[in-house]
């Protein structure tokens, strides 16, 4: 009884229930984040998007699921077996390994590492990684575009977003997530560094693959990028490895820029969701207002705007709070 | 180094402005119907199939079964068969099909109908799995949207057996020989009178100063 008890209060057990939870929550995000841009998209383009199943449609995504889960795992001839088969677990492990050290509240963190934002970054630039061996290993000239393209696109965004971030810990002087909100308990930081917060924004459009750069899948190019040849469950992690990237690009934005879970009334957690889900409204919003971008236009704008724009704002930070 | 600033400036405030249109769309009204579910308002001039118009005044179809609208139509995919009740002066139709899947909506029916009895319907859901099910039967499209319209239903008209006609026939027979007897009688009372007349003028010169009130008197006798 004792050893039990002792093994609940223990860092043990905080990481087995912290899994579980961050398994359901990435399903259930999932599930809702697609349903959510159906619905986005059909109200922007005045439909009623999905409504047949359950209230407005929001059965329609679990359905869509179980069907997805019932479908036969093709693998293509002559495709790279292993590196084929590994890519999907590749580019989903990584995203779920970032919910290690998200604060969802105060008390609400499976782990407050002192290097948290570095592990999250470290961590989602694998899935560059996991398009690289599922465009590479399909066996087919678009996967292998979009493959090209998606490590293109990672140099384009990865240093503005780095940057970015940097400004950020200069201001705390902390990797820990609980520290950069804790630094924010009297004024969000998005007021004091609204350009960060821009740049930050449209490098995490650019990380999560979303229009307006959502070169690698480009389906009216490259029928659908580099998960073409891949099918069932395979194909349900690429896509749950995308939705989940999104909460999580949100979830530092708002870790980083809106206070965190700070807020008057509700509880922590439902003040983190909020914020959270509204930065995903407005990256969903950016997807079906903006037209996809070259990959060239992606890189010129990115070395010749974003990052000198990184750089002045760093220093001009750094400056403050020298001067200070 | 100014227009650098300067392009960043526009092209972001060009950003801007293309999310505030979508952010408009985003809270206007849907327009899309859902189709099984809901139906759309047409216009008033949308052509669909003809029907009967349903008179205001005596909630009914006007047609009279003059076959006018199966004469003039091109493609010959109008059915009517007429029936005289008994007792009714006009025909009535019995049965009124109309093949629509042979329709071209010229709308000749339309004009041609002496009594102004069809109309084009508003109608645009005309899907059907089998070709028969293309085929509208004028008279239960009547009475359904009667019975839409909460109005009386118009029952299709049962046509008089032989035995009904017969009957109907003799009693019309009665009453023609009974209306020729009359007639033959009011023209035997014609006869008279005017024979009456005839023979009072033979005799007026004969009896002139006396005799001169009771002609005047047969006159009036034969005009009652």
């Amino acid at each position: 009884m004792e050893l039990v008890a002792h093994f609940l209060g223990s860092e043990g057990a905080r990481m087995i229930v912290g899994l579980i939870g961050v398994i359901a929550l990435v399903s259930v995000n999932a599930l809702f984040l697609i349903w959510m841009e159906r619905k986005v998209s059909a109200h922007m383009q005045l439909r009623p998007g999905p409504m047949e199943v359950g209230w407005h449609g929001a059965v329609q995504t679990v359905c869509d699921a179980v069907k997805l889960m019932g479908k036969e795992l093709i693998t293509p001839e002559e495709v790279d077996k292993p590196i084929f088969w590994l890519a999907p677990i590749v580019i989903f492990l990584p995203v779920l390994l970032s919910f290690l050290v998200i604060p969802f509240s105060e008390t609400w963190i499976i782990k407050d590492l002192n290097v948290g934002i570095i592990l999250i970054l470290g961590f989602s630039t694998l899935a560059v990684l996991a398009i690289l061996m599922a465009g590479w290993s399909s066996n087919n000239k678009y996967s292998v575009f979009g493959a090209i393209r998606s490590v293109a696109q990672n140099v384009a965004y990865e240093i503005p977003l780095l940057i970015t971030v940097m400004s950020i810990i200069l201001m705390v002087g902390s990797f820990k997530l609980s520290d950069i909100v804790a630094a924010q308990s009297r004024y969000w930081f998005v007021a004091v560094q609204p350009l960060a917060f821009i740049l930050y924004i449209i490098c995490a459009t650019a990380e999560t693959n979303r229009a307006p750069f959502d070169l690698p899948e480009a389906e009216s190019e490259l029928v659908a990028g580099f998960h073409t040849e891949y099918t069932g469950m395979r194909f349900a992690l690429f896509f749950l490895a995308e939705y989940t990237n999104m909460f999580i690009v949100s979830a530092i934005a708002t870790v980083l820029f809106l206070g965190g879970w700070r807020g008057p009334f509700l509880p922590g957690v439902i003040w983190f969701l909020l914020k959270v889900y509204a930065i995903i409204f407005v990256l969903m919003w950016f997807r079906w207002t903006f037209p996809r971008v070259r990959f060239d236009q992606l890189v010129t704008f990115a070395w010749k705007i974003l990052i000198p724009l990184a750089f002045v704002n760093l220093l001009i930070t750094a400056l403050v709070l020298k001067l200070r | 180094m100014m227009s650098y600033f300067k392009e960043i400036a526009v092209g972001f405030w060009s950003l801007l402005a293309g999310m505030a249109v979508t952010i408009r769309y985003f809270v206007k009204p849907i327009v899309t119907v859902q189709y099984p579910r809901e139906k759309l308002q047409m216009t008033p001039r949308y052509r669909g199939y003809p029907q009967f118009v349903i008179d205001p005044e005596t909630k009914t179809h006007k047609c009279i079964a003059c076959e006018m609208c199966a004469r003039i139509c091109p493609s010959q995919l109008i059915t009517v068969e007429g029936v005289k009740l008994i007792g009714a002066k006009q025909k009535v139709p019995l049965v009124y099909l109309h093949e629509h899947q042979y329709c071209s909506l010229c709308g000749l029916c339309v004009e041609v109908c002496p009594t102004a009895a069809l109309e084009f319907s508003q109608e645009y859901r005309l899907a059907g799995y089998r070709r028969e099910d293309c085929v509208i039967d004028h008279m239960t499209l009547l009475q359904k949207r009667q019975q839409a319209l909460g109005w009386p239903i118009t029952p299709i008209p049962v046509p008089p057996t032989e035995e009904e006609l017969a009957e109907a026939a003799a009693k019309e027979a009665k009453i023609k020989e009974a209306k020729a007897k009359a007639a033959a009688e009011a023209k035997a009372k014609e006869a008279e009178a005017a024979k009456a007349k005839e023979a009072p003028a033979k005799e007026a010169p004969e009896e002139e100063a006396p005799g001169k009130e009771p002609p005047a008197k047969e006159d009036q006798e034969v005009k009652e």
